[in-house]
């Protein structure tokens, strides 16, 4: 069977991760890449490392960090943030990426998903959707949930899925940082409604957390970042609780 | 993972061990390889690349990488005119991904001919809401023959699947099938032909053992 991927998310600027991490065995938490082959050895199924990098430099610091991952790392990861065209997701392709990640590029200009597609293949493209609940519709945000956007979450989801995404990661900023669990309705439908596989994100607190997004809404991955980074979620006891619940893991 | 030896993939070889085995990574202008040089490297497989016919005789096996359009793929290998030597290799040989799929004799992405080492064909998934395209993510593997490509990797290991074409199930040349809409090949194997569906070189230290075995074929 199809396992369901657990993903631990890096936040990286200026080629350094910046949410806190209290691993007692790194000797450098700010390393990306000692960080990613931490949680590879743990049995994380997947990566994703998001640049939040603001300067002109970003592509070539983030190629250099990318090669580095693919040097030391043997499972898939995904790179977000900054891709803006073409010439972005080909640098990182070269350098080892497994896929890339478009968020408000995607939003802003919606022919990029197809451009894309076209070129490196739709398992190459994951479109990331930051999602919030206004006037009791989903609503599609950017810029970290601070923005609407006049774009109905799911038509845009299904609008990704038409042009070529491969993959759809989807994040409740409602849920965000509430660790109060996953928007399993808005995923359930979601997830019932596409092709292609869905990645839920925002709110994971707990392990049952993770249980209770997989049993719903039957998305193919979960992400999370701060449960993982502070050591409160392990991703070995994670893994043997979902197999606890019949939930198929590696 | 602290070392940093600076595995500068294009042409280098790293001669680690010059009388051991030689992997030639043939080009021809599909995908990336980075990853595939550094799980190589990682592994201490000495490596180089295949460019035109007379690079063949430098190695005693080969990998033909690819990701990406199956069709597309084989009108760049096609371009590269090492087609025919291709399909008269006796040395070990393996294709990866999309490489595999070349392998095959037809595919449905691009209704594209391919070599025809393997007469099966590689066809398109139904996905649904259930069973979504691309196969995404880690997948449990079977040998359906012994044969030392799966020497130390148990049966129902996971390795890393990213397609949205598969290979068709046949008693002949399936290696070792997986399930996901249908049985499909995750590996076929002919002679000296190998092909894995798979990503060995993103799929854990089961892809790095099998990257390990190939090199010992």
């Amino acid at each position: 069977m199809l396992a369901k991927r657990i993903i631990p998310c890096l936040d990286v600027k200026n080629g350094r991760t910046v949410k806190g991490v209290n691993f007692v065995d790194l000797r450098d938490a700010g390393d990306p890449v000692e960080l990613a082959w931490n949680y590879s050895q743990q049995g994380a199924d997947e990566l994703v490392f998001l640049d939040i990098t603001a300067t002109v430099e970003r592509r070539k610091t983030m190629v250099e960090l990318v090669k580095a991952v693919a040097r030391q790392i043997n499972i898939p990861f995904t790179i977000g943030g900054g891709i803006n065209e073409i010439a972005d997701a080909d640098a990182l392709l070269n350098a080892g990426a497994d896929k890339i990640s478009i968020n408000s590029a995607a939003v802003r200009n919606p022919a990029l998903i197809d451009e894309l597609a076209k070129a490196f293949g739709v398992q190459f493209v994951i479109v990331a959707v930051d999602t919030r609940v206004m006037d009791d519709k989903n609503i599609v945000y950017l810029n970290g949930g601070r923005l609407p956007t006049e774009k109905q979450t799911l038509e845009w989801i299904l609008e990704a899925e038409s042009r070529g995404a491969g993959e759809i990661l989807l994040t409740s900023m409602d849920h965000d940082g509430t660790k109060s669990g996953f928007d399993n309705g808005l995923l359930t439908l979601v997830n019932n409604a596409v092709n292609i596989p869905v990645i839920a994100s925002g709110g994971a607190g707990s392990v049952q957390h993770f249980v209770d997004v997989f049993q719903q809404s039957e998305v193919d991955a979960a992400l999370a970042a701060s449960v993982f980074h502070y050591g409160e979620i392990l991703i070995p006891d994670l893994k043997s609780a979902l197999k606890a619940h019949q939930i198929e893991v590696r | 993972m602290t070392d940093n030896n600076q595995p500068d993939t294009a042409t280098a070889l790293p001669g680690i061990s010059p009388d051991g085995p030689r992997i030639g990574i043939i080009r021809y202008g599909a995908g990336n390889i980075f990853s595939l040089t550094a799980a190589l490297e990682r592994l201490n497989i000495p490596y180089g690349m295949v460019y035109t016919e007379t690079d063949f005789e430098k190695f005693d096996r080969y990998i033909i990488p690819g990701v990406g359009h199956a069709g597309a793929a084989m009108n760049k290998l096609e371009q590269t005119g090492l087609v025919p030597k291709i399909k008269a290799l006796k040395k070990p040989t393996l294709g990866i991904c999309v490489g595999m799929q070349l392998l095959t004799s037809w595919s449905e992405e691009g209704d594209a001919d391919m070599l025809n080492i393997f007469p099966v064909k590689t066809l398109k998934f139904a996905g649904n809401t259930t069973f979504k395209v691309p196969h995404t993510g880690w997948n449990q593997v079977y040998q359906e023959k012994e044969n030392p490509l799966f020497k130390n990797i148990p049966a129902g290991s996971h390795f890393y699947f990213v397609h949205s074409y598969f290979i068709e199930y046949d008693h002949l040349y399936t290696l070792s099938s997986t399930s996901y809409i249908n049985k499909f090949s995750a590996s076929i194997w002919l002679d000296n032909f190998y092909g894995v569906q798979f990503h060995p070189e993103k799929s854990g230290v089961y892809g790095e053992t099998l990257l390990t075995n190939f090199s010992k074929i």
